[in-house]
């Protein structure tokens, strides 16, 4: 065979700022790479199938479902999840306006909303309520915080403007 | 008062830890391998592919697992799998998959051979019904319904119908294991920790002192992890036989069957009343399916006696029994269903009648209980239908546009209730000489906002400021209290605060110090305890018994709802919520549990649905991408909720009664309502799908 | 999933090679290949990934001619001032599959060749129920079972179920020309005629062969306005209940329809038909007589013609 199929293969990929080197099964999603052997819980598994973006991480700046990422699609690249979205221990104001606007209640879809919030907005999609609400309908949210979280969106936009 | 939450901070940050966040050294991944037929026996289950794979360690069958005795409530399921060869229905564990990794573990899953004697399965709508409870079906009279439906004016008689549908809470179930000897530990996805241990320390037989159950967050529970489903048992089991901590954290395919769901349910209703639409009689009878062994009853019929005064009432309950996992409850248990029933039903009353749909629910105000004339606590519905009225602009709605653009306007609207459920709570409070509190009970954080609340309680009564009270929560070693459902913890856990803070009230006062001079006193801290009892010590009380108050809470919701009349398809517009519930000890927290609660209904009028498979049994659908719940363009900015201003002394020592599920109730009847407003079509099931509308 | 093996392509011609000699399975985005292997629809051992190949990305404009690498993703097409412009139904059905974070991921490639959504096709193996696409000469349970989403054209008792691709569609109504590449060299396929029915073609989804990799689309570039309307009982991030796409030029409307039919479903020209709701009722209806609904999915002949009739309007200027 021309190509140098394996079943392990070494990744670099950079972590919320620090480069991270493993070898990985081919099969191993970013999702559970991230929270199995990085030890990074933070993103959390909802369904496994890209079905409610729960599990939604920053790839070169663009918000993916982790479970429908492998980690090796990975290799050189820079990944943010939530636990990298505060700066030198200060909230972001994403996180500032979800706290204050009350846009979370149990918390298991959180970290997928605020990451997804945070490339809504460097995507220049939060410009009002109506495509805050499309744009964010990748995050689903059963406690249905969806009214505060369009607000915090909205808010945390003007901002970082 | 409006504080923010109190965990904020690690949700946002992602240091919020929920149970498959735990990994415990050495811990081994479990799957379960489920039955794929929906009746029928188990013949054999041939794991050698499976344990041939890199990374399995262990299939577990019947042969390796404890025998379990059977189990008492709070399991959901009483006979746990692994103890005969029966098989209840599709999904029922079989084996137990253990790996080193997720991946070795679910890609073994996938090859277990499961041989099985297969049976026909029992279907929804032909399975056997039986009275719920009891002999009789008939649960409660009270005058001659049918000397009523007689001398009635107007009448209407209607069958409606919900499809069964799941929690589908974003995070799944799931527990992870660990035993230290005799000591187990377990971090368990729960809304109610303190009955993990006698229903674990039943299964193994071991003393429930040495079972510990660690849940600080659960993400999302809605009723679907208020009881003890097998797989927490099954956990522990395998951790057991394997000699190291086991995390079974369920896959979304698994959560359809392995816990429960709310039934699907049919319910008819026959109200008669005078020319004025004033009731002469109420008879409602429901019937939801339960599974083929175990038992779940959903008391839809409780509104019929609650809400509306009426000299005659007759209520039945039947079960149906079908090859289904069994059902629990779910946000709104109870009123939830019954409601679609009876305020459907009192809405295609006023038309029938030509009376406004909130004209009909004050002439039947019911100014004491319906069931045994017994005096609310506190019922302040009047004013909120009032309140309601006046934000929505009820009384002029067909003043306004009736179109807009594609869309045909419609509105609709209900009364809002649930019974009021207690249970017994247990806190303590520590203050200490610092001016700083500490609050501890094992209350569990589904989302509510109870710890912040319990915050602000001990804050207040202690004379602290908040920010120096912190809260200590999640853990069977903290005072047990009730469980985090049935919108019973502000009531219940949030008494026993009141109480415990007074208690160090009390405690000061014996010393003839005040809290600022602990220190110059020599005191470091001082610890209070505190209870909130039911009436003759009972373990829950339901709409007041024992008292000399029927308890409930109260509300009216108001819709606007586009409908597409090319495709059926249906929009939410606005709400409109006012809620008698109470004090209301969080303002913050309070909007988005009732914000919450209307998306929660609004999912089951128009969307949420499971569906049974009509010749093989099992669900369809065991997946979200196939089944639907609400996304965030599904829903207006436009929710307007609030409350009426009211204080329950006999509730609960703060005033307070429960909000986390009422505003679930009512919002299904009255989008129903709704799309008959905007396109003249009444449809009596839900959800309401778009060729629903297009056949009317 | 299972334990494959991976491997990346440095080249169009590498990844072909490894198609025809290795038996390899293409690895684009994703998102619909790490679900097939979960379930069970695909088990592959080798995988070739193809996403870093950036000859297959990008939109141009030659001539009158639109050109879309494969590898495009569905947001990039959604919001390219180009696609925008002159693929309007392209660029909306883009940004109406799916939510955000696929389309990040999702190519146009690898969108076209998404499999159905068929409740009972994506059970997880064991499959507990005759598919005869999980396993052919199995039968078809939607058949006799809950088939609401399923087919009203073009299905046989082989398979009912429907081709849920949206940007599929537009291609089809934009008669778009996927261009492919195997070990024989290029070829072109009309978008008209890439995916098959049962009626056409038995259980055979599209006319790309196993050795094959699409690289790209070309549309041509003709005046008029376009639409894609997309009919679903939630807001956003679901799939069709029935769609279609409208391209409006001065001569003609040319609609194709989604979901409806395991292709998109293109109706004969719209050639003088007067742009009111009067007049495009029956003419779309008389264009859909062939319709076959099955016994619970009458329902969808309605909402197809109601959903190219607003999707003509809506591109015609109507509100």
């Amino acid at each position: 065979m021309a190509l140098p199929y394996a079943h392990d293969i070494d990744i670099t990929v950079q972590v919320n700022g620090r480069a991270v080197r493993a070898v990985v099964q081919p099969r191993t999603t970013l999702l559970d790479w991230l929270r199995e052997e990085v030890g990074l819980t933070g993103t959390k598994k909802g369904c496994n199938e890209g079905a409610c973006g729960t599990c939604t991480v920053l790839v070169d700046g663009k918000r993916m479902n982790g479970c429908l990422t492998l980690a090796v699609q990975c290799d050189g690249r820079e990944v943010t999840t939530v636990e990298g979205l505060a700066e030198d221990g200060e909230l972001s104001p994403v996180q500032r306006a979800f706290r204050d606007l009350d846009a979370f209640q149990c918390g298991y879809c959180t970290p997928g909303q605020l990451v997804s919030a945070t490339a809504c907005i460097a995507e220049g999609h939060a410009t009002d309520p109506a495509t805050v609400r499309e744009w964010m309908s990748g995050n689903i949210c059963r406690c249905s915080s969806y009214p505060q979280i369009t607000a915090a969106v909205l808010t945390a936009a003007a901002d970082v403007r | 008062m409006i504080a923010t939450r109190v965990e904020a901070t690690a949700k946002l940050t992602g240091r919020a830890t929920f149970a498959a966040d735990h990994r415990p050294e050495g811990v081994l991944h479990a799957v379960l391998v489920g039955a794929p037929v929906a009746a029928g026996t188990l013949r054999g289950v041939d794991a050698d592919a499976a344990r041939a794979l890199p990374g399995v360690t262990a299939v577990l069958t019947a042969a390796d697992l404890p025998d379990f005795p059977r189990l008492d409530m709070p399991a959901a399921v009483l006979t746990l799998p692994f103890t005969d060869d029966r098989i209840p229905h599709e999904g029922w564990p079989v084996a137990i998959v253990l790996g080193e990794s997720i991946e070795a573990a679910e890609a073994a899953r996938a090859v277990v051979r499961v041989d099985c004697a297969a049976e026909p399965p029992v279907l929804l709508g032909s399975g056997e019904r039986t009275p719920a409870m009891g002999e009789d079906a008939v649960v409660f009279t009270k005058g001659d319904v049918d000397a009523a439906r007689a001398q009635a004016a107007v009448r209407v008689e209607q069958t409606y119908v919900q499809a069964a549908r799941h929690h589908n809470t974003m995070e799944t179930s799931g527990t992870v294991a660990r035993w230290d000897g005799d000591r187990l530990t377990l971090w368990d996805a729960v809304q109610a920790g303190s009955t993990v241990i006698p229903v674990v320390s039943k299964a193994f037989g071991i003393d429930a002192a040495n079972v510990r159950v660690v849940s600080p967050h659960t993400g999302g529970g809605f009723g679907g992890k208020g009881y003890i489903w097998p797989h927490e048992v099954l956990a522990a089991a395998a951790a057991r036989v394997a000699g190291r901590p086991v995390k079974l954290h369920l896959r979304r395919a698994d959560q359809f069957s392995a816990v429960g769901y709310q039934p699907w349910m049919e319910q008819t209703i026959r109200l008669a009343a005078d020319a004025e639409g004033r009731l002469l009689g109420v008879e409602h009878a429901a019937v939801n399916n339960a599974g083929l062994v175990e038992t779940h009853v959903e008391p839809a019929t409780e509104a019929s006696k609650s809400l509306y005064a009426s000299p005659a009432i007759r209520l039945r309950l039947e079960i149906e029994r079908v090859s289904l996992n069994v059902p629990t409850p779910m946000r709104a248990p109870v009123e939830g269903p019954g409601l679609w029933a009876l305020e459907s039903a009192m809405n295609e009353l006023a038309d029938e009648a030509g009376i406004d749909p909130l004209d009909l629910r004050l002439a039947n105000f019911a100014e004491v209980s319906p069931a045994d004339g017994r005096p609310w606590s506190s019922n302040r519905l009047r004013e909120a239908y009032a309140e309601g009225a006046r934000r929505y602009g009820w009384r002029n709605r067909h003043q306004r546009p009736r179109q807009d653009g594609h869309w045909r306007i419609g509105h609709g609207m209900a009364t809002c209730s649930m019974g009021s459920f207690r249970f017994p709570g247990a806190a303590r409070v520590h203050l200490g000489a610092d001016g700083s509190a500490v609050v501890e009970s094992n209350v569990h954080d589904i989302g509510s906002g109870a710890q912040t609340v319990l915050a602000q309680i001990a804050a207040e009564e202690l004379g602290v400021p908040l920010d120096r009270v912190a809260v200590r929560w999640g853990d069977t070693d903290l005072p047990r209290t009730g469980p985090t459902y049935g919108s019973s913890t502000t009531m219940g856990t949030g008494s026993a605060v009141a109480s415990a803070a007074r208690d160090v009230g009390k405690q000061l006062a014996d010393l003839g110090i005040e809290a600022d001079a602990m220190a110059a006193a020599g005191v470091d801290e001082i610890v209070g305890e505190g209870t909130y009892e039911l009436p003759d010590g009972a373990m829950f009380n339901g709409d007041g018994e024992g008292t000399p108050y029927a308890m409930r809470t109260w509300g009216v919701i108001f819709v606007e709802v586009g409908v597409d009349p090319d495709f059926g398809i249906l929009r939410l517009r606005r709400a409109v919520g006012v809620y008698s519930a109470g004090r209301i000890v969080n303002a913050l927290t309070a909007r988005a549990q009732m914000i919450g609660a209307i998306v929660w209904g609004w999912g089951k009028a128009t969307m949420e649905e499971s569906d049974q498979e009509p010749v093989h049994g099992r669900w369809l659908a065991k997946n979200l991408s196939n089944v639907a719940v609400p996304v965030n363009a599904d829903i207006p900015a436009d929710i307007d909720v609030s409350f009426v201003e009211e204080f329950d002394e006999a509730a609960s020592l703060i005033g307070a009664r429960g909000i986390g599920e009422l505003g679930a109730t009512g919002v299904d009847a009255a989008v129903a309502a709704a799309v008959h407003d905007a396109v003249g079509v009444r449809v009596r099931e839900v959800p309401i799908l778009p060729w629903k509308v297009l056949a009317g | 999933m299972i334990d494959f093996a991976y491997a990346r392509a440095d080249s169009p011609a590498t990844a072909v090679a490894a198609l025809r000699d290795d038996h390899a399975t293409v690895l684009a985005g994703g998102t619909e290949l790490l679900n097939w292997v979960r379930l069970g629809i695909a088990a592959p051992e080798r995988v070739v990934d193809i996403g870093g190949l950036d000859e297959l990305r990008g939109i141009t404009r030659d001539g009158d001619t639109l050109r879309i690498g494969a590898l495009t993703t569905l947001n990039e097409i959604g919001e390219h001032p180009l696609a925008v412009a002159h693929a309007g139904a392209l660029a909306s059905a883009c940004l109406q599959a799916a939510s955000a974070q696929i389309r990040n991921r999702a190519t146009l490639g690898g969108n076209v060749l998404q499999r159905t959504r068929c409740a009972y096709f994506r059970a997880e193996e064991p499959v507990p129920w005759p598919c005869n696409r999980r396993s052919p000469g199995s039968g078809c349970a939607a058949l006799a079972g809950l088939h609401e989403r399923h087919a009203i054209f073009g299905w046989t008792d082989e398979c009912v179920a429907v081709h849920p691709s949206d940007p599929a569609v537009a291609l089809v109504a934009l008669d778009a020309v996927v261009d492919v590449v195997g070990p024989a060299g290029p070829r072109a396929v009309p978008s008209t005629g890439f995916h098959l029915t049962p009626e056409e073609a038995g259980l055979r989804e599209h006319r790309l062969d196993p050795d094959e990799l699409i690289v790209g689309y070309r549309i041509p570039i003709e005046p008029g306005a376009q639409a894609y309307i997309k009919i679903r009982e939630r807001a956003s991030y679901e799939y069709a209940i029935v769609s279609a796409a409208a391209v409006v030029g001065p001569d003609r409307a040319r609609v194709a329809l989604g979901s409806v039919a395991g292709k998109p479903w293109r109706l004969p020209d719209l050639v003088g038909v007067p742009l009111t709701r009067e007049a495009l009722l029956p003419a779309v209806e008389e264009r859909m007589a062939g319709a076959n609904p099955l016994p619970h999915n009458g329902f969808k002949v309605t909402m197809a013609r109601n959903a190219a009739v607003r999707a003509v309007l809506t591109a015609g200027g109507a509100r």
